[in-house]
């Protein structure tokens, strides 16, 4: 006490923030720690701080309503590839970074989400899942460690040291600390192509008796679902499964290539509608073959078609739109047809969903893949029937003892979370222990009460 | 915090116990209002207000008391308020107002300061301090109820429309001035209401229930725009009203 510590040297911009749907913003004190002890000293306030990356969560899971948010993309030290395809990246390297990086000495990220233009920290934090669930888990399973540094110390947290600390990092949405570098076991690849086997199916009941019977066969799985269709072609959809190619004649492996397509300004709110999406829809289930095997895609094509064109969040207009996803367990499969039922009656217009089976879940309390079907969609926010649709899905979602994921929340009702997220305490307990004053949080965690207060 | 339809969650609202004002609260309620503060100037009206709050689904309600006659007092009444509601507010509305007695009033000195200050200098100090709390906040949205009556101002209730005018004139500036801050400041126009302000007067026309006034809130609360017309015809018809020659909008307002 009484020496003044003021070593306070970050440059801080006071900035509007937004998440990936472009709704409900806030502005805070925006900074980029270019090292571990400026994010040690950020963390020594009686204010609030969040660690965000590349924005690309859906909501406000990023944002911090007159906090300091750090922005972390100047932490990119990447140490060599190991001859077992172990890495230790900078948190603030994206996956795209990696991927450039990594291809061509034949490594592939082991899970990825739908673009590459997330933070290695951001990945973490949510804990995201791709094509590969049903077999490799998500990105936490592949962690062998990280740094993490917290109000009360800097740790080095792995599933084997501080295992409670390392899990609740894992898909802790950044509350218990900022990440600052992580060691990954990559997945050694022998191509940069993927051998996809697409199916079309006119309705879900024969979509689901496939993919329960043979996901397993394959590394990704993925379909799309039409969820503006009703009746007997209810959740029509085309089913795309793949794995890695094997090694070809032409050896050199080449990384994601830059966007060719941009989004350059906001499109009118309402562009994107149930006449036009309803259209989009047809065409895409159209353009799709009734059955193909064997077709080769590029790992940009089949992992992160949408890192084709980039801000392509602009074309849902200035008030931008909802992601809803959602998990039901495996025993509660009904509650899938129940909910696109729901969907496709209510009228609300919706960009092809996405579902999946997940596999086994981690230990994490707060990650969100648990085993079960997911359900994800893209929503314009408008005028009409979405909020009380979306609430009414999150009823259902609870019965069936399923969950939202909190990365892409906006809208949830606070008082879902904890039959949702039941391992809610035993989180707040292990955050508690290393930010027992509160000084992370996020617009995420205020508006769903994620933190005592 | 405010969601992606902008729904809030924490409401402060002064004038708490007004008509328009409890039936906009019972509306964000069925959405995602849990936590509200009512201040005003009657305990029992605001009693009455807070329980139909909770009836409405509101599980957190405190009120406080103050004198809109005292506009230097306004910055600790805003502050006392933040205090109660604790943590981040998301709406802030302004629905302190008097109709007056034009006919009494225009007579007299007190009475012409009663509606200036209860109509104008108390909101604008409040705002003083509501500015600042939610620019420090770095979100959150005001409310500012205005009247259609402030559109032009009528020589048969000169000093109620007047005044408003006044307050929504200031509204719109105020508005510009929060670009980009994460705040934003929204006028509501409502045209004439069924309410105790308005009891034992002679339906005007257009004149609607606190209800749909409330619906055409929620609604325009859910978007960006600057001004929230109720109802939304009378944007067009005040737009035609207010270019009218003198002689002509004298002649429609002879009535006293």
């Amino acid at each position: 006490m009484g020496r003044a510590v003021h070593r306070w040297r970050l440059r801080v911009k006071r900035e509007q923030l937004y998440g990936w749907g472009h709704t409900s913003p806030s502005v805070a004190d925006v900074s980029e720690p270019g090292s571990e002890r400026e994010v040690s000293d950020a963390l020594r306030t009686n204010g609030f701080v969040l660690a965000r990356g590349l924005g690309r969560s859906y909501g406000d899971a990023a944002q911090l309503a007159g906090g300091h948010v750090l922005v972390n993309r100047l932490l990119t030290k990447i140490s060599p590839l190991s001859s077992e395809g172990v890495i230790t990246l900078g948190a603030g390297v994206s996956i795209d970074e990696l991927l450039q990086l990594s291809i061509p000495q034949g490594w592939f990220i082991p899970v990825t989400p739908g673009t590459r233009q997330v933070t290695i920290g951001g990945a973490l934090a949510a804990d995201v899942h791709g094509k590969n669930h049903h077999v490799d888990g998500s990105i936490g399973n592949h962690v062998l460690g990280l740094h993490l540094v917290t109000p009360s110390g800097a740790f080095d947290v792995s599933p084997n040291e501080q295992a409670d600390l390392f899990w609740a990092t894992i898909g802790g949405m950044g509350l218990t600390g900022v990440i600052t570098s992580a060691t990954l076991q990559l997945l050694p690849i022998a191509s940069d192509h993927v051998v996809v086997d697409t199916l079309r199916f006119d309705n879900l009941d024969a979509l689901m008796e496939e993919m329960v019977s043979h996901d397993n066969d394959y590394r990704y799985s993925v379909a799309w679902v039409d969820c503006m269709t009703k009746g007997a072609s209810l959740g029509r959809s085309i089913l795309t499964r793949g794995d890695h190619a094997p090694r070809s004649e032409t050896t050199t492996l080449n990384g994601p290539t830059a966007p060719r397509l941009k989004v350059p300004f906001f499109a009118p709110s309402g562009l994107l509608n149930q006449v036009s999406i309803r259209a989009f829809n047809e065409a895409w289930f159209r353009r799709a073959p009734k059955e193909r095997s064997g077709e080769l895609q590029s790992l940009s094509s089949f992992f992160h078609p949408l890192d084709g064109v980039s801000d392509w969040n602009r074309l849902y207009g200035k008030r931008g739109f909802v992601q809803y996803q959602f998990v039901v367990p495996d025993s509660q499969s009904d509650s899938v047809r129940k909910a696109i039922e729901l969907l496709s009656s209510s009228g609300v217009p919706s960009f092809l969903a996405v579902l999946k089976r997940f596999g086994v879940a981690n230990p994490s309390p707060l990650s969100f893949p648990l085993p079960g079907w997911t359900l994800a969609l893209d929503m314009p926010v408008g005028p009409g029937a979405l909020p009380s649709t979306l609430d009414h899905l999150d009823d259902l979602v609870l019965e069936a003892g399923g969950r939202i994921y909190l990365a892409k929340d906006s809208r949830l009702d606070p008082s879902k979370v904890r039959a949702m997220y039941p391992r809610l305490g035993e989180f707040q307990t292990i955050k508690e222990r290393v930010d027992p004053s509160g000084v992370l949080a996020s617009d995420l965690s205020r508006r769903l009460e994620l933190l005592k207060r | 915090m405010e969601n992606a339809f902008s729904q809030p969650q924490s409401v402060v609202v002064f004038g708490g116990s007004s008509d328009i004002a409890r039936a906009i609260v019972k509306k964000l309620a069925a959405a995602r209002t849990r936590n509200v503060v009512l201040a005003g100037r009657n305990q029992s009206l605001l009693d009455e207000a807070a329980k139909e709050a909770a009836e409405a689904g509101v599980t957190s309600i405190s009120t406080a008391i103050f004198d809109a006659n005292a506009p230097l007092e306004a910055g600790s009444v805003v502050a006392t308020c933040f205090e109660k509601a604790g943590g981040i507010i998301d709406l802030v509305i302004i629905a302190v107002g008097h109709l007056g007695n034009q006919l009494a009033d225009e007579k007299d000195v007190a009475a012409s300061v009663n509606m200036v200050n209860v109509n104008f200098t108390w909101p604008v100090a409040a705002l003083a301090e509501i500015r600042n709390r939610l620019l420090e906040q770095g979100s959150g949205r005001i409310l500012v109820i205005s009247s259609v009556a402030a559109i032009r101002v009528r020589r048969n209730m000169y000093l109620y429309s007047g005044t408003k005018a006044g307050l929504d004139r200031l509204c719109d500036g105020l508005a510009d001035s929060l670009q980009g801050t994460g705040v934003s400041l929204q006028i509501l126009r409502p045209g004439p209401v069924r309410t105790r302000m308005t009891k034992g007067q002679k339906d005007q026309p257009f004149t609607q229930s606190v209800d749909q006034v409330a619906s055409d809130t929620v609604k325009g609360l859910s978007t960006t725009k600057r001004v929230i017309t109720s109802p939304p015809v009378l944007e067009y018809l005040f737009a035609v009203l207010r270019h009218l020659p003198a002689p002509l909008w004298r002649k429609i307002n002879e009535g006293r």
